[in-house]
C-alpha cells in the first residue's frame, strides 16, 4: 500500500528524512518512532503529498507521490490526523465533519450516515452540537480522528495521535485504532510512545532521520542483543558456569542469585545442548525461559547509537 | 479549477463567520452608519442654514461623491475582519493542515477563502448604498429637482472601485498571514490601507479631485493593476508547501 525508495527531504542544508526505504502493506498498523526531528512528521507530509520530496521515490496504492496527476489522487484515499488536531473550535462537531465530507465530495445522505456512526462510535453523538472548542483534548482527538475517516479512505496517517492525552482518552484512541485495523485499513502511526507501538503496530521503523531498523516488535526486540536465554536454578556453581560456556556459543551471565541468563545464536539447537551440560554437572533446573531486549531498550540504542 | 470544492471551502468561512459577532456588527454597522450618517448630516445642515437648499447639484456633487467614497472606503477595511480570521486565523489555530489534505487544489482553497472575504461586506455595501442613495434622493430632489442617485460616478464607486478595493485587501491579507503570528497584527497591518483613502476622501473635500467618472476610472486602473500583481503573488504564496515549510 505504500513503497518508499531512497526517499529523502531536504530543508536548505539540513536533511530532514534521508535514504528511507520501507513497505508497509494493506491492511497493516505501521508504527514510525523516533525521537523529535527524526523526520516522522516530514515523512507523513510527504506521503500525504503536502510537502515535495528531495529525492527517491514514492507510492501510495498504485500512485506516486512525485507525479502531480497522482498527487490529488493520493489525498482522495488517505486520511490524516495532524499532530494538532486543528479542528475548527467554532462550528459543531457535526459541522466539522460535515464540512470535511463536502471537501471530499461524500454525497449527503452517506456523509449523515458516517458522521453519525462515527460520532456514536467514539462516543461524541450527544454532543455533536457543541462547540469543538469546548472539547477536552481527547474529544478533539477523537473527532480528529473521525474527521479523517468521514471519506473512508484506504490510509489512515497519524501523527502522534494519544501525545497529551490522559491514559483513558489514550486507550480509546488505542482501542479504536484497533477497530479500524480489523477494517482492514492501513494505518501509518507517527508515535513517540513505545508502550502504543508494541501493542498495536504490525511492524516498527525507527528513524532518526535515517531508517535504523524496521520489523516487527518481536524482531526488534531480538535483535539489538541477540537472543538470549534465562535458566533458574537450584543453586549456581562455577562448574554449572564453566558447563554451560563450554557448550554454548555466546555469554553466560549469572543475573539474580541463582538465574542464568545464556545468549544463544540458535536456541533451538543449542539448547537441549547447555541444558544437558548443565545437567551433568550436577545443576538442578527449575525454569528455561527465553529473554529478549525491551522495545525501549532497543530504541534507546539505536538512538543513542548514531 | 471545482467551483463546487471553493464553495464548500467559502461556506465553511461563512459558517465561521456567524459565530463571529463582532465582525457581523461591524460589517453592517460601517456601511449602515454611511447610509443614515451622511444623509442625516446634510439634513441637520440643511436644517440649520436653510440656504444650503438653494445650492445647485454642481456645488452639491463633490460633497456627495466624498460621502460616497466612505463606502469604498469601507469596502478596503471591511475584509480584512474576515479574511485575517479565515486565513491567519486557520493558520494559527492549524487547521490549514488537515484542509490541504483534502483532493481541493491550492487555488479552490485560496478562491472559497477569498470569495468568503469578500461577500459579505461587499453585500452589506451594496445593500446600505441602495439605502444611502434612497435618503439622498429623499432628501435633495426638493432642492435639486431631480434624483441625484444613481449617477454614473457612483456606479462607479459602488460597483467597480470598492470590490477592487476589497480584493487588494483581501490579497494584501494572505500576503500579511503567510508572516504574521497573530490576527491582530495581520487587521493593524491591513489598516494601513486606510490611510491612502482618506487622502482621497480628504483631497474630494477641499475639491483638489471631484471624484468624478474619469477620476474613478483612472483609479479603478491603480487598483486593478495592484490587484494583478497581488494576485501573482498571494497565489504564489498561498501553496501547500509554502504554507507547512515556510509560512510562520
Amino acid at each position: 500500500m505504500i513503497e518508499t525508495k531512497n526517499l529523502s527531504r531536504k530543508f536548505g542544508s539540513l536533511t530532514a528524512v534521508d535514504d528511507l526505504t520501507i513497505r508497509v502493506d494493506d491492511g497493516e498498523v505501521f508504527g514510525f518512532l523516533g525521537p523529535n526531528g527524526a523526520g516522522k512528521t516530514t515523512t507523513i507530509r510527504m506521503l500525504a503529498c503536502l510537502i515535495s520530496k528531495t529525492s527517491g521515490t514514492a507510492k501510495v496504492g498504485d500512485y506516486d507521490i512525485g507525479n502531480s496527476a497522482d498527487q490529488q489522487k493520493i489525498r482522495r484515499i488517505i486520511g490524516l490526523v495532524p499532530d494538532n488536531v486543528g479542528l475548527y473550535e467554532e462550528l459543531t462537531a457535526y459541522k466539522n465533519l460535515d464540512f470535511y465530507g463536502r471537501y471530499y465530495k461524500v454525497d449527503e445522505h452517506k456523509r449523515r450516515e458516517r458522521i453519525e456512526y462515527f460520532l456514536k462510535l467514539l462516543g461524541l453523538w450527544e454532543k455533536r452540537d457543541l462547540a469543538a472548542g469546548t472539547f477536552s483534548k481527547g474529544m478533539k482527538q477523537k473527532l480528529a480522528i473521525a474527521r479523517a475517516l468521514v471519506h473512508d479512505p484506504e490510509v489512515l496517517f497519524m501523527d502522534e495521535p494519544t501525545a497529551s492525552l490522559d491514559p483513558e482518552a489514550s486507550k480509546t484512541v488505542r482501542d479504536f485504532i484497533l477497530d479500524l485495523k480489523k477494517e482492514k485499513k492501513t494505518i501509518f502511526l507517527n508515535t513517540h510512545n513505545l508502550d502504543e507501538a508494541q501493542r498495536i503496530c504490525d511492524r516498527i521503523a525507527i528513524l532518526n532521520t535515517k531508517l535504523m531498523a524496521i520489523g516487527t516488535p518481536a524482531e526488534l526486540e531480538r535483535s539489538a542483543s541477540g537472543r538470549k536465554i534465562v535458566v533458574q536454578l537450584e543453586r549456581v556453581s562455577d562448574a554449572i558456569i564453566s558447563a554451560a560456556k563450554g557448550v554454548g556459543t555466546g555469554d553466560v551471565d549469572v543475573v539474580e542469585g541463582n538465574a542464568l541468563v545464556i545468549t544463544v545464536s540458535n536456541p533451538e539447537k543449542e539448547n537441549p545442548d547447555i541444558l544437558s551440560a548443565i545437567l551433568a554437572a550436577g545443576g538442578r533446573v527449575q525454569f528455561v525461559t527465553e529473554a529478549s531486549s525491551t522495545l525501549e531498550e532497543v530504541y534507546l540504542k539505536l538512538v543513542r547509537s548514531q | 479549477m471545482d467551483f463546487q470544492n471553493a464553495w464548500a471551502v467559502a461556506s465553511k468561512d461563512f459558517e465561521t463567520f456567524k459565530t463571529r459577532k463582532g465582525i457581523i456588527y461591524a460589517t453592517i454597522a460601517f456601511p449602515l452608519g454611511i447610509a443614515l450618517g451622511f444623509p442625516g448630516i446634510l439634513a441637520a445642515i440643511a436644517y440649520a442654514y436653510p440656504s444650503t437648499t438653494s445650492a445647485t447639484a454642481a456645488s452639491f456633487s463633490p460633497f456627495l461623491n466624498a460621502f460616497s467614497f466612505w463606502f469604498v472606503i469601507g469596502a478596503a477595511t471591511l475584509p480584512s475582519g474576515i479574511a485575517s480570521y479565515s486565513i491567519a486565523g486557520e493558520k494559527i489555530q492549524k487547521s490549514l493542515e488537515p484542509l490541504l489534505a483534502t483532493p481541493m487544489t491550492d487555488s479552490e482553497i485560496l478562491l472559497g477563502k477569498c470569495v468568503a472575504s469578500f461577500v459579505p461586506p461587499i453585500a452589506s455595501i451594496w445593500l446600505s448604498s441602495v439605502l444611502y442613495m434612497v435618503l439622498m434622493d429623499a432628501l435633495t430632489r426638493p432642492w435639486l429637482r431631480f434624483l441625484y442617485y444613481p449617477n454614473w460616478s457612483f456606479g462607479a464607486m459602488v460597483l467597480l472601485l470598492a470590490p477592487l478595493a476589497s480584493i487588494l485587501t483581501i490579497e494584501l491579507t494572505v500576503l500579511l498571514s503567510a508572516r504574521a503570528n497573530d490576527i491582530r497584527s495581520v487587521q493593524q497591518f491591513t489598516g494601513i490601507l486606510f490611510f491612502p483613502f482618506i487622502v482621497i476622501y480628504v483631497m474630494t473635500e477641499i475639491g483638489v479631485i471631484q471624484l468624478d467618472v474619469i477620476d474613478l476610472l483612472i483609479l479603478s486602473g491603480i487598483f486593478l493593476a495592484a490587484d494583478i500583481l497581488l494576485f501573482y503573488l498571494s497565489t504564489a504564496t498561498f501553496k501547500r508547501e509554502e504554507i507547512l515549510t515556510k509560512w510562520k
